[in-house]
């Protein structure tokens, strides 16, 4: 039951770095040549948006587990998140495909400091309640 | 399935089902595709059978790629040379004579002594212009070319720099031959073109070879303003202006330097306010020119001195001109078709007014090293303050100078502080001029009777001389505060107003082989920085130490080496490169425009086709573009049309694709043609079009197939797509629901549907923008469209909106003039195609957002697929890191496009401004205008994401919090009036003015079109045309007289004083304009003096003046003549003509015009009055 999250967290890990590299290769963009390689926004993008939904949605499935398992303590401490998946997820904007980032609103300073916080958030949520994982999956065998 | 010529122009239907998947026609054999039908002209059309004959011109074809050097010239040649009049490229004294006839320029050389035996002359300098009646784009070309012929002498390179140095001459021009010095702006940098050192040395050398040492050079530029675009009669005249600068020197041991600048006038459209600045320098530079002249020449040199300006420039010297001198010629073109009289205003005078603002300076600063970062410039001599003198001895002679100008401000306060201070920081023992506190509630008339100008950095006037000019590039804050916490305090936003492709009278353009760049930001080389030794400069952005290339040492100006910050790109703020194949990542895309019209039911029945075609054939010729132009036609209605006007074809053929869900191509190469070959079909087809539809009975609207259509048409190449739209769309993608309810538009609570409704348009824009292609929407629609979602085209991929509200051909002959003028200009203007644009800034500061049409690419690069003279960019700037080591700060964008004739160029602007550390010195450098378009920019972007009452909050909220914190700062003044710094006063009626505005207002009914137009606009103007929309400038104009009055072109125009925009102004006896930017209205009151109605508008009386009037009629009288050279004067500023409209004081038409009364009170909205006193509540809670 508990082991998945490290598979959570590798994607997220991945989401992470695919987030941040785009922005520093963005940043850092040979200057010499002008012309950018049109792709590097596009790719990471399309990437975001196909991680974004597998995300919330196997972070929507443990949630489900938990229920399932009676875990209350642990659903308790998840559902903050769920919601805030569930609220980010109906205020997105204007987007016929799944997604959640807007590839002209993206590079807007407030919107990327704010997407780079929530990552950095996340990824300790994740990382802080994957040892709690650990730990009671520990504890449970241990004690049975 | 080609229908018999003869029946209805179209089928009716196509058969959509016909496309079998592997069918898909490729190739014009396969019919079983799309339907094909013949179009049908009407008999009329058919009746020039000569015209069918394969286009006859042999247009060269010019290689695709990057056009190396020597091509070049021959490249230009053969675009060019039936009329330009070439630079002159004078090699040897004795040919100079006629060849320069057409120049028109003084010789900057003039006064050097040359002589015949020695055989050297050295200044080639000669620009040229070439009006083309063929080429769209004319070219203003303005190049001076700094050739050193050599002599007989030693052709040896690499002088040493001592006073070896006058040989110079014998360097070549082979050396480099790509430098071509355009246009240089005027006046300082050749006044620093020499330096003192090698004079001791020379002066023998000098007295007998009469060889001046700053004989080097002096280039002088000719600077012409091309006609307007609108007046195509004059394209083939010399109409220009010339500004020169002349640099004399004389040699006699002691340097007396003068440097004159000189306009000469060449024959110019009447309605060039251009000249107005000319006028007034004319008689007194010739004056002094003559004196130079005679005592410094001795030699026949004197015969090209002063050419008499009305030479046409169809004479040309056939064999005088070098190579590099049709290649500077060709590449300086720098503003073609100049229909902005608004930039020839400032572009072709601002040098000039430059120098004569700053020369009062006292000469001691002059030779001051003031310079930060240890540059310094050549040691000036003292003969530096006498060339300065006869400039400034123009100005008192022209007392219209100052108010025609109103770009340069003479801030007293500051100005003079500067100059004695050195100016880096205010003092505080003498306030200026823009910290004066005003109380604004007790100040009732707080509008300048002339318009605002542009605050001056608080430079040393070196710098400030450099700087870019304001209406290229301008900051929020002209004093950068040195932190965060200081901005925060200040409460003001921070920001830059751009507007980097601006029609542009005089643009130095370098060609050369290697850009100068910083090697760690790749900042472009610039005014400011500063040279740390001859060998190597330090970059004003990240202060990297670099060295300065081999070729940079060389000075093709002076034909020096050695003096790396003589070149253009460092004494020139604005300059354009002619950029090599490292900025290519293709070769450059010709021009490609497709155009996708509506015909169905609605759009036939408003008849702009007729308008649009009829534009379009006349300009067809004026297009940008060379030999590789290309161009094709979509029409849609209820399926998608095509037309095939493939070279050869006896008349253009109609593709009809009706299988609109899964739209392609009914043929791959044959729709978009080369314009040159397929000229007469498509002359054929633009006469047909709007007469083809004239029965149809179509009403859906399948616009998003047809944009996927002209996507996939384009995306090969790359370019624009014009897009007309008549209607909500109604079939296949993208199609949209109406979400306007009519009962809510006067809501003052929420205004809903201000963003898209489908990211349909959105993504078609970036995959657009990905392929280099913009969409220019015009939308005329009388119902509503769902502009909010329609406007996404061409917002994500650097389009532009056009709105044409209620259009009717017939009904509304106002909204059919505007089209008709928009059009023409549209159709005209400079372009510039698969553009980048990087902005730079000093270490510390970071740009926080972008506002404009645009995609953003990265945190400071926008991708432009197009990119016109008429987008304005706005961009919000934080400060990261405190800005304490250094005292000036630096921007610098550089717009990378290719030119319509397939050149790769990079147009750069710096602006330099400094750093203060204190409140006021924040207060005292606040631009409010810059200030304003700002905050509206971010009040749109509020209201799409947030709400429109969030928005009109924050509005509010920005002048309550800097009031408040400006009266809190200053503690010496009553907290309990309501007090403004004086460069802040008019904040609050800009701010309620904005409210006030279409975009923001509530509680007035506006439609959901209207204001979200009005958005789009605030977000892609300039910053001077957004202004006037913002807060229109209102006349009267009854009682025009000649006080004042400024001369342009021979017509004397009345300067009326603003008045302020409230209706206690507003007299039945007067008669009143308003200049709003895109319409003039003309008010006229019931008790009109009757000799106004009958002199000016030609009617005998009140009563018989027709309620729908939109022209002023040419009368024979002073009053009539006066209004109308003071109306056409307004117009010729501002690229986009403005249409006008005549109000009569109870025809309904007023409550337009009583919008715009910003001062006074509506049912809904504060008075100004009103305004200041809740402001001044806020302030005190």
């Amino acid at each position: 039951v508990l082991i998945v999250p490290i598979l959570f967290i590798i994607a997220f890990d991945e989401l992470k770095t695919d987030y941040k590299n785009p922005i520093d290769q963005c940043n850092t963009l040979n200057p010499v040549s002008y012309m950018i390689k049109n792709s590097s926004l596009f790719t990471f993008i399309n990437n975001f948006c196909y991680l974004v939904l597998p995300e919330y949605l196997i972070h929507a499935f443990f949630c489900v587990m938990f229920l399932c398992a009676a875990e209350w303590l642990t659903l308790g401490l998840n559902m903050p998140l769920l919601a805030y998946h569930i609220w980010r997820y109906m205020s997105r904007p204007v987007m016929s495909g799944p997604g959640l980032y807007d590839p002209t609103t993206i590079m807007n300073a407030d919107i990327l400091a704010y997407c780079q916080k929530e990552g950095w958030c996340k990824l300790a949520f994740y990382l802080l309640s994957f040892f709690y994982y650990l730990y009671g999956m520990i504890y449970v065998l241990v004690s049975s | 399935m080609s229908a018999p010529a003869g029946i209805p122009p179209r089928p009716a239907a196509a058969p959509g089902g016909a496309r079998a998947p592997a069918a898909r026609p490729r190739a014009p054999p396969c019919r079983n595709g799309p339907v094909q039908s013949q179009v049908h002209f009407p008999s009329g059309y058919s009746l020039n059978p000569e015209n069918y004959s394969a286009p006859s011109t042999h247009y060269p074809q010019v290689p695709h790629e990057a056009i190396p050097s020597q091509l070049d010239n021959q490249y230009i040649a053969d675009y060019h040379s039936a009329c330009y009049s070439v630079p002159a490229q004078s090699v040897m004294t004795h040919s100079i004579g006629p060849g320069m006839l057409n120049t028109q320029q003084l010789y900057g050389g003039a006064p050097h002594p040359v002589e015949s035996s020695g055989g050297l002359l050295q200044e080639a300098v000669s620009s040229a212009s070439h009006l083309h009646t063929s080429v769209p784009q004319s070219y203003s070309a303005m190049s001076s070319h700094y050739i050193s012929s050599t002599s007989s002498s030693v052709a040896s390179q690499g002088f040493p720099l001592s006073s070896g140095h006058y040989a110079m001459p014998s360097v070549s021009s082979a050396v480099y031959p790509h430098l071509s010095y355009p246009a240089m702006s005027i006046g300082s940098p050749y006044r620093q073109v020499l330096t003192s050192q090698s004079l001791p040395a020379v002066g023998q050398f000098k007295e007998t070879n009469a060889f001046p040492g700053q004989s080097t050079i002096v280039p002088r530029t000719l600077q012409q303003q091309v006609t307007l675009g609108y007046n195509s009669t004059s394209w083939s005249t010399s109409d220009f202006q010339s500004a020169q600068e002349n640099l004399s020197r004389n040699h006699t041991g002691s340097v007396a330097k003068a440097s004159n600048q000189i306009n000469t006038v060449g024959i110019v459209d009447s309605s060039h306010p251009v000249n107005q600045n000319v006028q007034f320098t004319k008689p007194g530079v010739e004056t002094s020119v003559s004196s130079v002249v005679t005592s410094s020449v001795r030699t026949p040199a004197a015969d090209h001195l002063i050419e008499p300006a009305s030479v046409p420039s169809s004479t040309q010297p056939p064999e005088s001109l070098l190579q590099e001198a049709i290649d500077s010629s060709s590449t300086t073109s720098s503003a073609s078709p100049v229909t902005n009289n608004y930039d020839a205003l400032e572009g072709g005078g601002y040098p000039e007014t430059d120098s004569a603002t700053s020369s009062p300076a006292p000469p001691p600063q002059i030779s001051r090293n003031t310079k930060p970062f240890g540059y310094g410039y050549p040691t000036l001599q003292p003969g530096y303050q006498n060339a300065t003198l006869p400039t400034s001895a123009m100005q008192p002679s022209n007392p219209g100078h100052q108010s025609g100008f109103q770009q340069y401000p003479q801030y007293p306060g500051v100005n003079q502080l500067s100059s004695s201070l050195g100016g880096l920081s205010l003092q505080h023992s003498q306030q200026p001029e823009s910290l004066r506190p005003v109380n604004l509630i007790q100040e009732r008339n707080i509008l300048p009777v002339s318009p605002v100008l542009a605050p001056v950095p608080n430079l040393n006037s070196d710098l400030r001389k450099l700087n870019c000019n304001p209406d290229s590039f301008r900051c929020t804050l002209t004093n950068i505060p040195q932190t965060q916490a200081l901005l925060n305090k200040a409460k003001l936003p921070l920001g830059l107003l751009l507007h980097p492709f601006r029609d542009l009278t005089q643009l130095p353009v370098i060609t050369s082989s290697t850009i100068v760049r910083c090697r760690s930001c790749r900042t472009y080389i610039n005014p400011f920085v500063s040279f740390i030794d001859q060998r190597r400069w330090k970059c004003n952005l990240c202060y990297r130490v670099n060295d300065v290339p081999e070729e940079f040492m060389y000075n093709p100006l002076t034909r020096s080496y050695g003096e790396p910050h003589k070149r253009p790109e460092v004494q020139n703020s604005t300059v354009e490169f002619i950029a090599s194949s490292d900025y290519m990542l293709r070769p450059p895309q010709p021009a490609v425009y497709l155009f996708v019209l509506d015909v169905s039911h609605n759009a036939v029945e408003a008849g702009y086709l007729t308008i649009v075609c009829q534009s379009l054939l006349e300009n067809l010729d004026k297009l940008p573009g060379d030999s590789r132009t290309r161009i094709g036609f979509v029409t849609f209605d209820s399926t998608v049309q095509f037309y095939n006007l493939q070279e050869g074809l006896s008349q253009p053929q109609m593709l009809i694709v009706s299988d609109i869900d899964d739209i392609f191509l009914p043929t791959p190469d044959s729709l978009l043609v080369n314009l040159h070959e397929s000229k007469e079909l498509i002359k054929d087809l633009l006469n047909a079009l709007p007469n083809m539809f004239t029965n149809t009975r179509e009403t859906h609207s399948a616009l998003g197939p047809a944009l996927q259509a002209a996507f996939k048409l384009m995306s090969p190449t790359g370019g624009r797509i014009s897009v007309f739209q008549s209607q909500l769309p109604s079939l296949g993608a993208g199609l949209l629901h109406s979400r306007e309810d009519p009962n809510q538009r006067s809501s003052t609570k929420v205004v809903q549907h201000l963003g898209p409704a489908t990211d349909f348009y959105k993504k078609l824009a970036l995959d657009c923008s990905g392929q280099q292609t913009a969409v220019d929407l015009f939308l005329l629609s009388s119902q509503y469209s769902d502009l909010a979602s329609l406007a996404c085209m061409s917002k994500y991929s650097a389009g532009c909106i056009y709105y044409y509200p209620s259009f009717h051909h017939s009904h509304n002959p106002t909204q059919a003039e505007k089209l008709q003028k928009d059009l023409k200009r549209y159709f005209t203007r400079k372009i510039g195609f698969e553009a980048v644009m990087r902005i730079r800034c000093t270490k510390g500061l970071s740009i926080h957002t972008f506002h404009g049409n645009f995609f953003v690419r990265s945190t400071d690069l926008l991708s432009l697929a197009n990119v016109n003279p008429d987008a304005g960019f706005a961009v919000q700037m934080s400060i990261e890191e405190s800005l304490t080591d250094t005292s000036l700060v630096c921007f610098q964008t550089a717009l990378l496009y290719t030119s319509s004739k397939g050149e790769r160029r990079i147009r750069v602007h710096t602006l330099c401004l400094p750093v203060v550390t204190s409140l006021a010195d924040v207060y005292a450098g606040a631009d409010v205008q810059a200030a304003v378009c700002l905050l509206a920019n971010m009040a749109v972007d509020r209201s799409v994401s947030s709400s429109l009452s969030d928005a009109r909050d924050a509005l509010v909220n920005a002048v309550v919090d800097s009031l408040s914190a400006y009266i809190s700062s200053a503690s010496n003044l009553q907290q309990s009036t309501l007090i403004a710094p004086n460069s802040l006063k008019l904040f609050p009626l800009y701010v309620l003015a904005l409210l006030k505005q279409k975009a923001f207002r509530t509680g007035t009914s506006t439609r959901l079109d209207d204001r979200v137009y009005a958005m789009c606009q605030i977000k892609s103007q300039p910053l001077g045309h957004l202004m006037k929309m913002i807060h229109p400038n209102l006349y009267r104009i009854d009682r025009l007289t000649d006080e004042g009055a400024i001369h342009v072109n021979d017509r004397v125009v009345p300067q009326p004083p603003l008045q302020k925009l409230s209706a206690e102004k507003l007299t039945r006896e007067g008669a009143f304009l308003m200049d709003c930017g895109s319409i003039f209205y003309i008010w006229i009151g019931k008790n009109c003096d009757n000799s106004f109605i009958k002199d000016v508008l030609g009617y005998p009386n009140y009563a018989s003046v027709p309620q729908k009037l939109t022209q002023l009629p040419e009368l024979d009288t002073l009053s009539s003549e006066r209004a109308r050279s003071f109306i056409s004067w307004l117009r010729d500023s501002r690229p986009l003509s403005p249409v006008l409209q005549v109000i009569k004081d109870e025809s309904p038409a007023k409550t337009d015009f009583f919008h715009h009364l910003i001062e006074d009170r509506t049912e809904a909205a504060f008075s100004y009055y009103e305004f200041l006193v809740h402001i001044q509540q806020q302030i005190c809670k």
